[in-house]
């Protein structure tokens, strides 16, 4: 791999948090991943932001929708498995009516996977998003964060569309189940 | 037993500035029966989210009365969402489950709550205290006279006759509907973001 990423280390969920904080994002939902840990910390101690603890991500579609009639932006945090659990609200709501929507979306079921039951959703999840052409940009490597997210989000918003930030298991790293 | 119009008219009676967020289905129509509106948002789609819906704009807008009038096939599809506004407990937000014990757009078909399962129930035990069963129009009254006003969060589940009333399809097209909201509820400016 001749892009392997040699700065030093990077702490990319603060970095995402930074670009949410300015850019006004209030309603921040999701459902937790281990991936997404950090970034849930770091909005949690946000006093302008409102943390949304969803029991399936499909609430998500719903609870943005709103938010934005309200005037209020957000985003939903998931796994790639949770995306699954959305894709009609995602689709009958969100992209039915036009509504801004950034997806920051956590992978699993590939890179390292030690449960095959994660990897038949997390090897779809580029196609299913691509079926119901929502602009997808996926992240292997730090240095990719901070400005993909800032895109990701400025398009949703800017254009009223749907777009889905992947954050892989290479960067994440994959999950122990021996710790 | 109340027949649906009847609920419908009793509770928006007295909406002034209420925001409505019509479930689909039955409650779309029932609520497009009592005419247009550019606070109703109705929902055509995504059957199980029309009260998370109102939960984002609850949040978003405190100081605004939000109702969202939806039916039991379509609230038994979003059960979790309760657990979820029972934690947040806006009180600005109110739930009317119109309750017919049947999926009226697709043949009649028996839903749960015709065997039993109490949406009211649920309701208390995701959180939601202020949660009652209305069988009478004049035990709604109690609730429709103070509609306006900011109080808690409210959760209804009133059984309906099973009759349907003249069908009034409202607006469909969601990009139109969400921009005459925004436009209604934020002003001009907002559809310039």
């Amino acid at each position: 791999m001749s892009k392997t990423n040699t700065s030093s280390y990077l702490n990319w969920p603060l970095e995402i948090y930074k670009i949410f904080a300015k850019n006004n994002l209030i309603q921040i939902a999701y459902v937790p991943d281990a991936g997404h840990k950090s970034l849930i910390e770091y909005c949690e101690k946000d006093d302008k932001m409102k943390m949304i603890s969803l029991t399936t991500e499909e609430e998500g579609m719903g609870l943005l929708a709103g938010a934005w009639l309200g005037g209020d932006k957000g985003t939903v945090l998931m796994q790639s498995s949770g995306l699954g659990n959305c894709i009609n609200a995602l689709a009958s709501i969100t992209i039915a009516c036009n509504f801004p929507l950034l997806m920051v979306i956590t992978m699993r079921g590939e890179w390292n996977e030690f449960n095959p039951w994660q990897v038949p959703m997390g090897s779809s999840t580029e196609k299913v998003l691509s079926a119901l052409n929502i602009v997808t940009t996926r992240c292997n490597y730090e240095n990719e964060v901070t400005e993909t997210v800032n895109a990701m989000l400025g398009l949703a918003y800017k254009s009223n569309c749907v777009t889905a930030v992947l954050l892989s298991q290479r960067l994440i790293g994959a999950k122990s189940f021996m710790e | 037993m109340i027949k649906r119009r009847s609920a419908v008219y009793e509770l928006l009676k007295n909406r002034k500035d209420t925001i409505v967020i019509n479930g689909l289905g039955g409650t779309c129509w029932d609520v497009a029966s009592l005419g247009d509106n550019d606070l109703n948002f109705n929902v055509w789609g995504g059957m199980g989210n029309a009260c998370m819906i109102g939960l984002g704009l609850a949040l978003a807008q405190p100081h605004q009365k939000i109702i969202v009038i939806t039916g039991d096939g379509e609230m038994l599809m979003g059960l979790g969402s309760l657990a979820t506004i029972g934690v947040h407990s806006p009180k600005n937000l109110s739930i009317v489950v119109f309750d017919n014990e049947l999926y009226g757009e697709t043949g009649a078909q028996k839903t749960h709550t015709s065997k039993g399962v109490s949406l009211k129930d649920i309701a208390i035990g995701a959180g939601i205290k202020n949660s009652h069963l209305i069988y009478k129009l004049s035990e709604l009254k109690a609730f429709s006279d103070n509609i306006n006003k900011i109080t808690n969060l409210t959760f209804l589940q009133i059984k309906i006759s099973k009759d349907n009333g003249e069908m009034t399809l409202p607006i469909r097209d969601g990009s139109y509907l969400k921009n005459r909201f925004r436009n209604a509820l934020l002003g001009e400016q907002s559809l310039y973001e």
